[in-house]
């Protein structure tokens, strides 16, 4: 079990409720915690269209989770 | 730096300003402006989130790439967050090379790629009083809720 923060943006933040929250997980990817936060705060996009940054870096879903981690999700990008 | 998340409005005259050099036989720059409708709803303001750090970052490594693919001279990109209204400069990408296939293929690849992979939200505000996240997948708004064809009809 370790302890990271997520953080929202834009969608998922008004999904969630909240900008960030501190998360006790057994998730061991990003693309896991994803899956553990989906369920928990019901986004419905489909992961491949988000993307995942893990203390201010872009990371692919499969990085692994440290203690401490800051992890940013990001719903689909709409720039334009 | 070359590309900017820009909290005032864009000032295309003030950047092209920037691709100027005696080198240069094309400019092409392209503005994205605020339209007043999309998929078929009517629009009536934007809200823009970006995450600035990744944003910035993400955004010179295309700038980079630009450079690289193409033979330019000078490149220059800026999206604007915040509240704009129809009609707003909402991103700005100018390029100057010493011929125009380079400057327009670097052009359309930048703002092709800062569409696709720039941390950037759009939300839409509907004359219906409804709000929307651009490409994001939601649980069924009214606005989504109703039929395409009572739309267009």
């Amino acid at each position: 079990m370790i302890e990271v923060t997520a953080r929202y943006f834009a969608a998922f933040r008004e999904q969630a409720g909240r900008e960030t929250e501190r998360v006790e997980t057994v998730a061991r990817t990003a693309g896991d915690l994803y899956g553990e936060l989906a369920a928990r705060h019901g986004f419905a996009d489909a992961r491949a269209r988000c993307k995942v940054a893990i203390n201010d870096e872009l990371r692919d879903w499969d990085a692994e989770l440290a203690e401490g981690d800051v992890v940013l999700f990001f719903p689909p990008v709409a720039g334009g | 730096m070359s590309f900017k998340i820009q909290k005032e409005p864009i000032d295309p005259h003030a950047l092209e300003a920037r691709l100027r050099d005696d080198r240069a036989g094309a400019c092409v720059t392209f503005e994205g402006w605020v339209r007043d409708h999309n998929d078929g709803e009517a629009v009536t303001a934007l809200d823009y989130e970006a995450h600035e750090p990744i944003a910035v970052a993400e955004g010179e490594k295309i700038l980079a790439e630009a450079r690289a693919r193409f033979d330019v001279i000078a490149i220059y990109a800026e999206h604007r967050v915040g509240a704009l209204a129809i009609g707003d400069c909402a991103v700005w990408v100018g390029v100057s090379a010493a011929h125009r296939g380079a400057a327009f293929d670097a052009c359309r690849y930048v703002i092709d790629e800062i569409k696709a992979r720039v941390p950037i939200w759009k939300k839409e505000h509907y004359v219906s009083g409804e709000s929307g996240w651009v490409n994001c997948a939601t649980r069924a708004p009214a606005h989504q809720a109703k039929p395409a064809a009572a739309e267009i009809s």
